[in-house]
C-alpha cells in the first residue's frame, strides 16, 4: 500500500499495453474514414442525417457525458465526500434526462430544428439567438481546451508524455475523425468509447474489491475510516449542512437536482445534437432516457473506486503532490493492475477524453456553421459551401483549443474557473426555455432580456466569490446559490418584459409551445404509446426514475 | 410539414427536407462491426497474457487471474456485437416517403 512520492504514478507499461492503445487509435480514425462516405449534405455532417437507431444515440449520449474529468472528479469525489457523490448521479442526472426525453424532446425534434439555438431563433428572435449561439461556441472551444490540457496532465504523470505531445496527438486524432466523418463519426466513436471505458474501470472495482474484502469490508473500513459513517449515507444527514457535502436536503433537491441538473441536461446542446441525430421522434426521445440506464450505474466504476482508494492508499487527500484526491483512479492503476488490462485502462481514460473533447468540437462545428456563418455572415450559398464552413470550422475550434490548453497550462486553477463558470450558464438557459415552451404569451424580447440578465447575475455573483466579497463554504455551495439565483432572475426578468412588449401572433409559435400544437407536439402524439412496450418513453422514463429512488434506499 | 406552413419564412428550415433527399447516410457502414470486432481482439489479446500471467502479476491482482477473466469477458462482448450484426443485419433502407420506420428500419433493437 505504500507509494513512493517521486515516481508514484509512473506507470510500468510493456509493449502489449502500448498495443492496446495503438490498435484503439488505429479504429478511431478508420471510423472517421469509412463515415467519409456517408457525407454528401451539411445534414449528413452536423446531424448524421438524422438516420441513428435509438441504442447508438442513447450510448452516445451517455458517453459525451463521460468525459475523463467526470470519471477522475467523481472518483475524487467519492474519495473526498463519500456516498453523497451519487446525488450527481441520481437526483443530479436521471430526472432531468427522463424530462428532456419525455417532455422537451417533442419540440427540439418536432420543430425541426438543427440546434439548441436555433430553437431560440423560431420562439423568441434574433438577438436571443444570436447571443446564445456566441455564448455556446466560446464555451464549447474553451471546455475543449481544458479537455485537451487535463489529457495532456495525465498522461504525463502515468506515461511520462512531454505536455505538448499529448496535446498536439490527441487534438490531431480528435481533429481528423470528426473533420472527416463528422457527427456520425463522432457518435459511432462515443458507443466505442463507452465499451472501452467500461472495460478500463471495471478491473479496478473487481479487483479493489478483493483487496478490502467485498462491499462488506470496504464499508466497514470506510466507517473505520476518517470519513466515518456518514460517508455511507447520502439523504441521513441533510436536513442540516452538517454532511460531508455541506449542503442540505433543499439545497440537493433544488439546487443541484433541478436548476443545475436540468439546465445541463436539458439546453446543452453538445448532449441534445445526439438526439436530434436520431431517425424518428420515437427513437429521439429514448436517446436520453436509453443513456440514463447506464448513468444509473457508472458509480460502481467511479465512486466506489473513490472510496477504494481512500481506504487502501495511504496519504490520499493532500493538498498536493501525486496523493491529491483527482489522482484516485490512476493511483489505483498503478497499485492492482497488471500489464494487459493495464493497458485498457489507460486506452479507457484517453478515449474517455476524446469522448468528452469530441462532443464539444461537433457541437461547435454546428453552431457555428448553422448559427452564426448561415445566419449572419453568409447566407443563401449553397449547401457544399456550408459542409466546406464546417469543416474549417472543426479545425479552427481545434486549433483555438489548443490555445486554450497551453493557456490554462500556465494557470492551473483556470479549468476549475472555466468549467465552473460554464455550468452557471445553463441555469439562466433553462429558465429562458421552460418559461418559453410552457407560457405562450412570452414575448420575443423577454428571451433576450431574461438571458442575458440571468446569465449576468450569475457570472456577478461568481465574481464576488472569487474575489471574497461573498463567502461562501465551498465551491459547490457557490454553484448551487449562483444557478439559483440566475434562475430566478431569469423567471422574474422574463415575466416583466412580457408585461411591457406584445406577444408573437401564435400561429409563429406552433411546435415550440407546449397547448400550440403542431402535428408532431400535440397532446396525442407525444403521450401515444409506441407500439411495443419496451420502445414506449414515458414508461422507460419512469422505470428510470423508480430505478433511481430504490437504488437510494440500501444507502438512505 | 407544419414547419413549411407556419413558417414559410423560414428557408433555413425548408432545406432541411430537400437535403433529406440527397442524404447519403444509408451508406454508413454498420457499428456493431467495429466494437465487435475490437473487442475480439482486445479479448484475444488480454486473455492470452492472462493465460502465462506470471505469479508476480496475479499477486499485484490480488489472486484474481484479471487479465484472462478481463479477456474473456471483452471476448464475449465483442461477439454479441457480432451475433447482434449477424443475427440482424442492417438493410439499404430504401427512402419511401411515410414508410412505417419501426418495422422496416433494423438496427433499433
Amino acid at each position: 500500500m505504500e507509494i513512493v512520492a517521486a515516481e508514484g504514478l509512473r506507470l510500468d507499461l510493456d509493449v502489449f499495453d502500448y498495443l492496446i492503445l495503438v490498435i484503439y487509435f488505429a479504429t478511431v480514425l478508420g471510423v472517421g474514414f469509412a463515415a467519409r462516405r456517408a457525407i454528401k449534405t451539411s445534414a449528413d455532417f452536423f446531424l448524421s442525417g438524422r438516420s441513428m437507431p435509438a441504442w447508438v444515440t442513447g450510448l452516445a449520449f451517455v458517453s459525451a457525458n463521460l468525459g475523463a474529468l467526470e470519471i477522475i472528479g467523481m472518483a475524487a469525489n467519492g474519495a473526498q465526500y463519500g456516498l453523497m457523490t451519487l446525488h450527481y448521479y441520481w437526483i443530479g442526472a436521471v430526472p432531468a434526462m427522463v424530462f428532456l426525453g419525455i417532455v422537451m424532446m417533442p419540440f427540439y425534434y418536432g420543430s425541426k430544428v438543427r440546434s439548441v439555438p436555433e430553437f431560440l431563433r423560431l420562439r423568441f428572435n434574433r438577438p436571443t439567438h444570436l447571443l446564445n449561439a456566441i455564448t455556446f461556441a466560446i464555451a464549447q472551444v474553451l471546455i475543449a481546451g481544458v479537455n485537451l490540457y487535463a489529457l495532456a496532465l495525465i498522461l504525463d504523470a502515468l506515461l511520462g508524455w512531454p505536455l505538448w505531445v499529448s496535446i498536439v496527438v490527441g487534438a490531431a486524432i480528435v481533429l481528423i475523425y470528426i473533420s472527416i466523418g463528422g457527427l456520425s463519426s463522432a457518435i459511432y466513436n462515443e458507443v466505442l468509447q463507452f465499451f472501452v471505458i467500461l472495460a478500463g474501470l471495471i478491473p479496478i472495482t473487481i479487483v479493489g474489491l478483493v483487496k478490502v474484502g467485498g462491499i462488506d469490508g470496504l464499508f466497514d473500513s470506510v466507517r473505520d475510516s476518517r470519513l466515518g459513517d456518514q460517508a455511507l449515507h447520502t439523504w441521513q444527514d441533510t436536513a442540516s449542512t452538517a454532511n460531508p457535502l455541506g449542503a442540505n436536503w433543499i439545497g440537493i433537491v433544488f439546487g443541484l437536482g433541478f436548476v443545475l441538473s436540468f439546465g445541463y441536461w436539458t439546453t446543452n446542446f453538445a448532449e441534445v445534437q445526439r438526439a436530434l441525430s436520431a431517425k424518428d421522434m420515437s427513437a429521439a426521445r429514448r436517446t436520453p432516457i436509453i443513456g440514463a440506464f447506464p448513468k444509473l450505474f457508472i458509480p460502481i466504476i467511479t465512486v466506489i473506486p473513490g472510496l477504494i482508494a481512500i481506504i487502501t492508499i495511504r496519504g490520499l487527500g493532500a493538498e498536493e503532490g501525486d496523493l491529491v484526491y483527482n489522482n484516485a483512479i490512476p493511483l489505483l492503476m498503478n497499485d492492482l493492475l497488471p500489464n494487459g488490462v493495464l493497458g485498457v485502462a489507460v486506452t479507457g481514460l484517453v478515449a474517455s477524453f476524446m469522448a468528452g473533447m469530441a462532443a464539444n468540437v461537433s457541437g461547435f462545428n454546428t453552431v457555428f456553421t448553422y448559427d452564426i456563418w448561415q445566419q449572419y455572415v453568409r447566407r443563401d450559398r449553397s449547401d457544399e459551401y456550408y459542409l466546406r464552413i464546417g469543416r474549417w470550422a472543426t479545425v479552427g475550434g481545434i486549433v483555438v483549443g489548443i490555445g486554450t490548453a497551453f493557456i490554462a497550462a500556465g494557470f492551473s486553477n483556470i479549468m476549475n474557473y472555466i468549467q465552473a463558470l460554464f455550468s452557471l450558464f445553463n441555469a439562466p438557459l433553462f429558465a429562458t426555455f421552460i418559461v418559453g415552451m410552457f407560457w405562450k404569451r412570452m414575448s420575443a424580447w423577454a428571451g433576450f432580456w431574461s438571458l442575458l440578465l440571468g446569465t449576468l447575475s450569475s457570472l456577478t455573483l461568481y465574481l464576488l466569490y472569487l474575489a471574497d466579497v461573498v463567502p461562501f463554504n465551498s465551491d459547490l455551495e457557490e454553484s448551487f446559490w449562483g444557478a439559483g439565483l440566475a434562475f430566478v432572475t431569469a423567471v422574474v426578468v422574463a415575466v416583466a418584459v412580457t408585461l411591457f412588449t406584445p406577444p408573437r401572433p401564435e400561429n409563429e409559435l406552433r411546435g415550440l409551445v407546449y397547448g400550440l400544437a403542431g402535428p408532431t407536439t400535440s397532446g396525442q402524439a407525444v403521450l401515444a404509446a409506441d407500439k411495443v412496450w419496451w420502445r414506449n418513453p414515458v414508461l422507460l422514463g419512469t422505470i428510470a426514475v423508480v430505478l433511481a429512488f430504490v437504488l437510494y434506499i440500501p444507502v438512505w | 410539414m407544419a414547419d413549411e406552413t407556419n413558417r414559410p419564412d423560414d428557408d433555413m428550415l425548408a432545406q432541411g427536407e430537400e437535403l433529406e433527399r440527397r442524404s447519403a447516410a444509408a451508406k454508413l457502414f454498420d457499428v456493431r462491426l467495429v466494437i465487435g470486432g475490437l473487442f475480439v481482439v482486445y479479448g484475444v489479446i488480454v486473455a492470452l497474457l492472462g493465460l502465462f500471467d506470471s505469479a508476480a502479476e496475479i499477486d499485484k491482482a490480488q489472486g484474481v487471474r484479471i487479465n484472462l477473466w478481463m479477456g474473456l469477458a471483452m471476448l464475449g462482448l465483442g461477439g454479441f456485437f457480432l451475433l447482434w450484426r449477424w443475427w440482424r443485419p442492417l438493410q439499404i433502407s430504401v427512402p419511401e416517403p411515410g414508410a412505417d420506420d419501426d418495422q422496416r428500419r433494423p438496427g433499433g433493437h
